[in-house]
């Protein structure tokens, strides 16, 4: 039972990173139908960004309080990884918009590529560890010498997540732009001559993804406390895979599935055998695909001929 | 509607405009490559991470950000546009230039045929090695594993993007049945295929019905899971350690080593080690040849058409009585064998296997050649493995450049970050790849090559 609650909370905390990279996939996905391959890479420079600001904030300028370090943090990372994002978008993905379909899938490999080697060449090969930021924890319960423990970084990540999950949703259903994203998502053409300014749409689609990305990074950060220019592609393969799983092009459907596949995850390192998690994430993937290509709340897609 | 003010084109550069990209460019950049370079951070004496500040190198990537978009806004933008549009897919049909890509193929295996004598006669036998195995060799697997994949990728257009996995499959077959049974690499070939092939329609049972990009993402699940398993299985695989002493080829039971039966010996040769490189080299030259071969002559058969009309229309292939499954699960298969001839081939070659050989970038980097070369053309393949690989392979050479960036400087980390840019660069440039004419098998009345915006890139 203590084992169970205790991954239950790993579980959902590592989902709601999942989570907040899945919607990057799932809005790009559902506004121009393009896996954006580059997306797990974006966040894991996203990370980079975020050690390099706290240690700039709390070494350089003294800030000695964590809480506004981090939060400053992760605005600094927020607004440049979008800015990232958006140049990605501009240099690699417009003007290949209308092209064949494997031209944009070939360049989102290769803008992959070439971020995580470039933050090879920038930042160097090694593991970046830092110092444990938030080392503050709940115990729950404790029986026989196992205790359940909620840490603080845990309850910092779901806070956050819900909270900006909140911001995101109001954005997508309530503002403007959030209107000309979703007629953008169901007929570009038409959403085109009705004035909808289709590419500034598909732009703030990508930097939306990659600020809430860049959430994801510096929540990885904190969490896991240590950083390398090769961790884009697994968590980017698996927040795709939660996508995939809630049903691609749902905003719902994305956070349920991170949390499933984060859940799924530790269950399997908890229970059977920590070797063989990816194994089991990829394996989801390939069934679910197989046996439910809509996800849990997607729409089926209709074959036209 | 107010008409657009600019409506004239303005003769020559308008550097104003061009001067307002370049500080908006040089804003990002600074934006961008202002942390990640300019901010490195480092490891300490006490292992803590301090921030190195490099703003310099920084400056640096912004000022030629700034001055290439000047260069781009002022000259080659107006430039282009002033050209007209490119043609399109509408008048691509009949304006081809005469094909002379029949003769340059030609040109280019003879070439290749002479390369390891030309090499020799040039450096000498010792000075041969590095030329016949990082370039000849190397470019060669390339091209052969293209070739495969462009059975699956390009004819039947089924994107792959777990194709390592019969790599991986072929090499680790070759090295286990060749170290627990003593087998040699003549008859563990065939063997490797076969089991990579068998491999290739169990992988490809499931995803039969499976279209677009969603086939593409379970494709490299596949490969991500075969790999994991080979890191985990340790007790047949021994891990992420690898196999290592794998035996080597033999010339018709000839070995290449010192031992009086070897082949230096047998006919009284110098000992050397280029021998072996340069058999290695026609080796997989002839594995290459083999399977452009059998491509060829099955475009031809009914399989090979048939694989070309279900990348050009699923459903239409379906009602005029085609078996899908069964085409679909023949080409898996066949580009799977080839993968598993490659990675047996590899596998003897280095004496050494690992699942860090089989990661997935290696499958991105066989797409990338596939489509950057042009899907379905032969030649555009194998142009794309050698500008690539061979491109790459010649930055570790580049040791001059060390006098200009300082002794520290080390081409070969940029490799992939060049790869990955020519990616990008390549798709913006050419989205069809390099060979944009196609020949399709089937014709009425005169056969000719047409363009590749015609042929379709498939559903799957």
């Amino acid at each position: 039972m203590e084992i169970f609650i205790q991954q239950l909370i790993n579980g959902i905390t590592l989902g709601s990173i999942y989570g907040l990279i899945a919607i990057g996939y799932t809005m790009v996905f559902g506004i121009i139908g393009m896996v954006n391959f580059s997306h797990g890479d974006v966040f894991m420079v996203s990370a980079f960004i975020a050690l390099i600001f706290f240690l700039v904030l709390t070494t350089w300028l003294g800030i000695a309080s964590v809480a506004l370090a981090l939060f400053l943090v992760m605005i600094i990372a927020m607004v440049l990884t979008g800015l990232l994002s958006w140049t990605i978008e501009r240099v690699a993905y417009r003007p290949l918009r209308g092209s064949f379909r494997l031209a944009p899938l070939i360049s989102a490999i290769g803008m992959s590529i070439v971020l995580s080697n470039f933050i090879q060449v920038a930042q160097g090969p090694r593991n970046k560890p830092t110092p444990p930021m938030v080392r503050d924890v709940i115990v729950l319960m404790d029986s026989n010498g196992y205790a359940v423990t909620l840490s603080y970084k845990q309850i910092i990540i779901m806070a956050t997540t819900a909270v900006l999950l909140a911001v995101f949703w109001y954005v997508v259903q309530k503002t403007p732009l959030g209107r000309a994203q979703r007629a953008c998502e169901q007929d570009r053409k038409m959403a085109a001559l009705l004035g909808v300014n289709v590419d500034r749409t598909i732009s703030l689609t990508f930097v939306m993804g990659a600020a809430l990305a860049a959430v994801a990074g510096t929540m990885y950060l904190m969490y896991y406390g240590v950083v390398n220019f090769s961790d884009g592609f697994v968590p980017g393969v698996k927040a795709f895979t939660a996508a995939v799983l809630g049903g691609i092009g749902s905003l719902p459907g994305a956070v349920l599935g991170g949390l499933l596949i984060g859940l799924i995850e530790t269950f399997w390192s908890g229970y059977f055998s920590i070797d063989y998690k990816d194994v089991a994430a990829f394996s989801i993937l390939a069934i679910v695909l197989i046996f439910m290509p809509q996800g849990i709340l997607g729409r089926p897609e209709v074959e036209k001929v | 509607m107010t008409a657009p003010v600019s409506a004239k084109p303005r003769e020559g550069a308008d550097y104003g405009k061009a001067g307002k990209d370049a500080i908006l460019a040089g804003i990002i950049a600074f934006g961008i490559f202002g942390p990640l370079v300019g901010l490195k951070t480092e490891q300490n004496m006490s292992n803590e991470l301090i921030v190195v500040n490099d703003m310099v190198s920084a400056l640096i990537i912004v000022a030629i950000v700034m001055a290439g978009r000047f260069l781009l806004s002022a000259f080659v933008f107006p430039y282009m546009s002033q050209r007209g549009k490119k043609p399109t897919a509408a008048n691509a049909l009949g304006t081809e230039k005469p094909d002379r890509s029949k003769l340059y193929a030609r040109l280019g295996l003879v070439l290749i045929f002479f390369y390891p004598i030309i090499v020799v006669s040039l450096v000498g036998f010792q000075g041969s090695l590095k030329w016949v195995d990082n370039f000849g060799i190397q470019i060669l697997i390339y091209v052969m594993l293209g070739w495969g994949l462009n059975i699956v990728v390009g004819l039947a257009g089924l994107l792959d993007l777990g194709y390592v996995a019969f790599y991986a499959v072929g090499a680790y077959s070759y090295a286990l049945l060749a170290i627990n049974f003593d087998l040699s690499f003549w008859v563990l070939l065939p063997v490797a295929g076969l089991l990579a092939a068998f491999w290739g329609v169990i992988l490809g049972f499931p995803v039969l019905r499976l279209r677009g990009d969603y086939l593409a993402i379970v494709t490299l699940a596949f490969g991500e899971i075969i790999r994991l398993v080979l890191i985990n299985f340790r007790e047949l695989t021994n891990g992420s350690a690898g196999i290592s002493s794998i035996p080597k080829v033999t010339l018709f039971g000839i070995p290449f080593d010192a031992s009086p039966d070897g082949f230096a010996k047998m006919f009284d040769l110098p000992l050397s080690s280029a021998y072996y490189k340069i058999f290695l080299y026609y080796l997989i030259l002839l594995l290459a040849l083999l399977t452009a071969y059998v491509t060829i002559r099955l475009r031809r058969m009914p399989i090979g058409r048939a694989w070309e009309a279900l990348r050009e229309d699923e459903v239409a292939c379906r009602s005029l009585g085609i078996n899908t499954t069964n085409t679909k699960l023949t080409a898996f298969a066949i580009g799977a064998m080839f993968a598993g001839f490659a990675g047996s081939f590899f596998a003897a070659r280095q004496g050494f296997v690992s699942p860090e050989s089989f990661v997935f970038m290696e499958s991105a980097v066989i797409v990338a050649i596939v489509v950057l070369g042009g899907m379905g053309s032969m030649i555009g393949v194998a142009v794309a493995a050698a500008a690539m690989i061979g491109g790459t392979e010649l930055l570790r050479e580049l040791t001059f450049l060390k006098a200009v960036f300082g002794p520290e400087f080390n081409p070969d980390q940029y490799r992939m970050l060049l790869f990955g840019l020519a990616m990008v660069g390549i798709m913006i440039w050419r989205p069809r790849g390099f060979v944009s004419s196609r020949e399709p098998t089937a014709y009425l009345f005169e056969r000719k090559s047409v363009s590749g915006s015609l042929v379709k890139e498939g559903h799957g």
